[in-house]
């Protein structure tokens, strides 16, 4: 089944808040190996501007990509997640998330399409505090291999 | 926001400081605990083969991740990163043994912009392969 084009423009629902600890975020750095001390210590990050430690800019993902699962496992979708590759992504920064952050993420679909043989689908996470404050917009475009054209036979 | 590098300072077609990271399959594994991203592909060789890939692969987040390392390290000020976009072409390809895949990243200052930002152009290959395109950066410069 090719992917359902009708699902641009949909949004869903708020995600339940997304608390930013400190430690995860330490947790984090350690598995992408940056020793900055902007993650880890809260002097540093302070003597930067920031009042408590920041994330890397990559963390996001771990809110963005959890917020997406419910468009991308939707079998109304019709996108096939064992044929899925990760194509693009982007992140367009208000400030640097930080511990402490109460995070919602509100996805919606960019873009569905099938093209080369292949189902395209990007959607959007904009994150915001739970206070309406928006912190970083996320893009993300996911590809499956040869979807589209097992569809047509 | 406190970049230690002042827009004032930069060059068009100014290098950044290449980074080196090996990667290894404990990388994988770390990485997808820290950030709940457990697709079999990056952990499981039989399965990253029976869908056709030369063997188990990095997820492009972690890529995208080190990558970004060569941009925040310069710049100083992590949280000085507006803008940070990038395409996966070819997967960062990890074997089973004791050195990893290799993965080399590059930055060149590409353009000055209004309200002291400059964007970055990346360059990420492993392998010999280019594995990142249209990889760029726009930082907030002091």
């Amino acid at each position: 089944m090719p992917i359902d084009p009708s699902f641009i423009g949909r949004t869903y629902p708020p995600t339940e808040p997304y608390e930013v600890g400190r430690e995860k975020i330490r947790e984090f750095a350690d598995a992408i190996r940056d020793p900055n001390p902007a993650y880890r210590d809260p002097e540093a990050a302070k003597a930067l501007g920031h009042p408590d430690v920041i994330a890397p800019p990559t963390f996001v993902v771990v809110l963005s990509m959890n917020a997406a699962e419910q468009v991308v496992t939707d079998p109304a979708l019709g996108l096939d997640y064992t044929k899925v590759v990760h194509g693009e992504q982007r992140f367009t920064y208000q400030r640097p998330v930080r511990a402490g952050d109460r995070l919602v993420v509100v996805v919606s679909v960019e873009n569905a399409r099938s093209a080369a043989g292949n189902d395209i689908l990007t959607t959007k996470g904009e994150i915001s505090t739970v206070d309406g404050e928006h912190v970083v917009t996320a893009y993300s475009t996911l590809v499956a291999r040869g979807t589209a054209r097992e569809a047509k036979g | 926001m406190a970049a230690t590098v002042r827009y004032d300072h930069v060059e068009v077609g100014a290098a950044l400081p290449e980074h080196t990271f090996q990667v290894q399959r404990v990388d994988l594994v770390k990485y997808a605990g820290a950030s709940g991203d457990f697709n079999v592909i990056h952990w499981n060789e039989r399965v990253a083969k029976a869908v056709g890939l030369p063997d188990v692969i990095a997820h492009g987040m972690f890529t995208m991740a080190e990558a970004g390392r060569v941009v925040t390290d310069w710049v100083g000020d992590p949280g000085a990163l507006v803008d940070y976009a990038v395409r996966f072409t070819k997967p960062v390809v990890v074997p089973d043994d004791d050195t990893g895949a290799t993965l080399v990243v590059s930055g060149i200052v590409a353009e000055k912009l209004d309200g002291d930002r400059v964007s970055v152009d990346l360059t990420a290959t492993s392998g010999g392969e280019r594995v990142l395109a249209k990889a760029r950066a726009v930082v907030q410069l002091a």
